[in-house]
């Protein structure tokens, strides 16, 4: 069987990011979960503060450059996706928002998807309830019902407190996302299949 | 091979003097644009049409009418004709009546429209416009080529004993080029008919485009109407000349930096890396041009933007001074060079005329 083309998109802005340290976390527990369901995983991890002016460019001419469109594609054909934001004003990253505005509307029809988000304080955490699952139930994405969020505090907590928490999220999460990738039938690598096109007799008799 | 320009149509403050010309100076200019065209030995004009501000062409028959009659040679065309949103019957007779008064020298090129509140505004729904553009077309073709129509369609009121008037010049309808930017529908429709395809690949990279002519090329020999290399494309190419390349960058740049349709985006130096823009020498417009065949196959059509984002209309002569005195001529001889015989002309009238003539 080929690898599970597992895709993160991590929206953290500094260097080093604990938005990155999360993904990085859940890409691996996602790899053990496949791994346990048979599956081995090929992982490719899309940093957006890499592609922030490609994204806002792109914004305004309407076509992504061949960096941002190899990155766009990845997204699009994966068969599973890990995204993580952090949460700025009550919500995602504007930068994470303008790159799935930029993602075509059907792609992730049916992709698995784990929500995943860092923020200051816990009190942040509902962000991925009302901001993120929204918007990957809009792509039609399958979302995973338990989404990560970790806290600055859950970097240095204790074990058997919060710590224990967050990595018990991390795998919740990252079992549920191999569930459903085991569940479903292989997708297609590309969205874009050079060949597929509707006869013209069936677009007249529409 | 034709070579011609087409214009948006755009009246845009030039960002070097701030000032707007009025609606009046770019129609005026934008017709000057046409008949210079002509005198530089190009062979197309092509405008567009709009129907909002801070665009001007909402007429175009009326307006390749005038240059019509003040041209000889020059192929009057639009680029593009908005398939979804005008009533197909007032296209039929707009367009045969053009055909009449410039003796045949006329073509189309229909395209959807990219300006979403143009559908509402003339009854129609955006979500139908693939739909609009199939069922609009296929009535555009009977009225052009049936004396009596009877129609019923989704879009519009029923015809009964419909007759289009006055009827194409010599019953042979204008060729038909079909325009997209996106859609794989399109490039179908346009190879199902074995009308034309052009791609207007001026704003984005040309990996999007190959597939596209590649899908199009492949369905026109899948519908009967030659091989794949005989499929009839046209290009888009945007330029900016001067005979020193830093004195056309320096020049363009602002101009470049504030255009409505990429400003404030990418760099000059990266939108002329990924897409056909140049800004430079003719002999750079030649070399980028001449690639276009590489990429795509040998094509018949190639029409240059030079007119938009608040350019003076001084420059833009002296644009179409260097098209027609440096870069068409070379590219002529270079595109002739190696074109295998059974790749064809883009029809015209008189072509058209003799096909006719001929299956009698």
């Amino acid at each position: 069987m080929d690898p599970v083309e597992l895709v993160v998109v991590a929206a953290g802005l500094r260097q080093p990011s604990t938005t990155r340290m999360l993904a990085d976390r859940l890409a691996a527990a996602a790899e053990r979960a496949l791994g346990n369901h048979g599956r081995s995983t090929h992982v490719r991890v899309l940093e957006l503060r890499e592609l922030a002016v490609d994204i806002a460019n792109n914004l305004v001419t309407g076509f992504p450059n061949s960096t941002l469109d190899d990155a766009l594609k990845a997204v699009e054909g994966a068969d599973a996706v890990i995204v993580v934001s952090p949460i700025f004003s009550a919500s995602y990253s504007g930068l994470f928002k303008s790159f799935f505005d930029l993602i075509e509307p059907k792609a992730l029809t049916g992709t698995p998807v784990l929500i995943a988000a860092t923020g200051g304080s816990v009190r942040h955490s509902l962000a991925l309830e009302h901001a993120l699952r929204p918007l990957f139930s809009y792509l039609h994405a399958t979302v995973v019902p338990t989404g990560v969020f970790a806290a600055t505090e859950d970097w240095g907590a204790a074990s058997g407190a919060e710590s224990v928490d967050l990595v018990g999220r991390i795998d919740r999460a990252a079992g549920e996302l191999a569930l459903f990738v085991a569940g479903q039938p292989p997708r297609k690598n590309s969205v874009e299949d050079d060949d597929e096109v509707i006869p013209f007799e069936q677009l007249l008799a529409r | 091979m034709q070579f011609g320009i087409f214009t948006v149509g755009d009246v845009t403050p030039d960002p070097t003097t701030g000032r707007t010309p009025t609606e009046h100076e770019r129609i005026k200019a934008m017709v000057t644009l046409a008949v210079h065209a002509e005198e530089v030995g190009l062979d197309v004009f092509a405008t567009g049409e709009h129907h909002n501000p801070p665009f001007v062409p909402s007429s175009p028959t009326t307006m390749l009418g005038w240059i019509a009659a003040r041209t000889e040679r020059l192929i009057l065309s639009t680029a593009t004709t908005l398939i979804t949103t005008d009533d197909p019957v007032k296209i039929a007779e707009d367009f045969a009546m053009l055909q009449h008064l410039a003796d045949g020298r006329v073509d189309l090129m229909l395209g959807r429209g990219n300006t979403g509140p143009v559908y509402p505004w003339f009854g129609k729904d955006i979500r139908d416009g693939i739909a609009l553009a199939v069922e609009n077309y296929a009535l555009l073709r009977r009225l052009w080529r049936e004396e009596s129509v009877d129609w019923e369609g989704k879009f519009r009121t029923p015809l009964r004993g419909f007759t289009s008037t006055p009827r194409p010049l010599d019953d042979v309808p204008p060729f038909v080029w079909h325009g997209s930017i996106r859609s794989p529908e399109i490039a179908e429709q346009a190879a199902y008919y074995g009308d034309g395809f052009f791609a207007n690949n001026i704003f984005w990279p040309k990996d999007h485009f190959q597939k596209l002519i590649g899908l199009y090329r492949r369905r026109f020999e899948h519908y009967g109407h030659g091989t794949a290399e005989q499929a009839l494309v046209g290009l888009g190419g945007q330029v900016f000349m001067r005979p020193n390349s830093q004195d056309a960058v320096r020049e363009f740049r602002p101009y470049f930096d504030n255009a409505p349709v990429y400003g404030h985006g990418p760099s000059l130096e990266e939108f002329t890396r990924d897409t056909p823009l140049t800004v430079g020498t003719p002999d750079q417009v030649i070399e980028k041009t001449l690639k276009f065949r590489e990429y795509f196959g040998d094509y018949q059509r190639q029409l240059f933007l030079v007119d938009h984002a608040g350019l003076p209309l001084k420059t833009v002569l002296e644009q179409l001074d260097l098209l027609g005195e440096k870069v068409v001529p070379v590219l002529r001889e270079e595109f002739a060079k190696n074109r295998p015989a059974a790749v064809p002309d883009a029809p015209n009238h008189a072509s058209l005329l003799a096909a006719v003539d001929g299956e009698k």
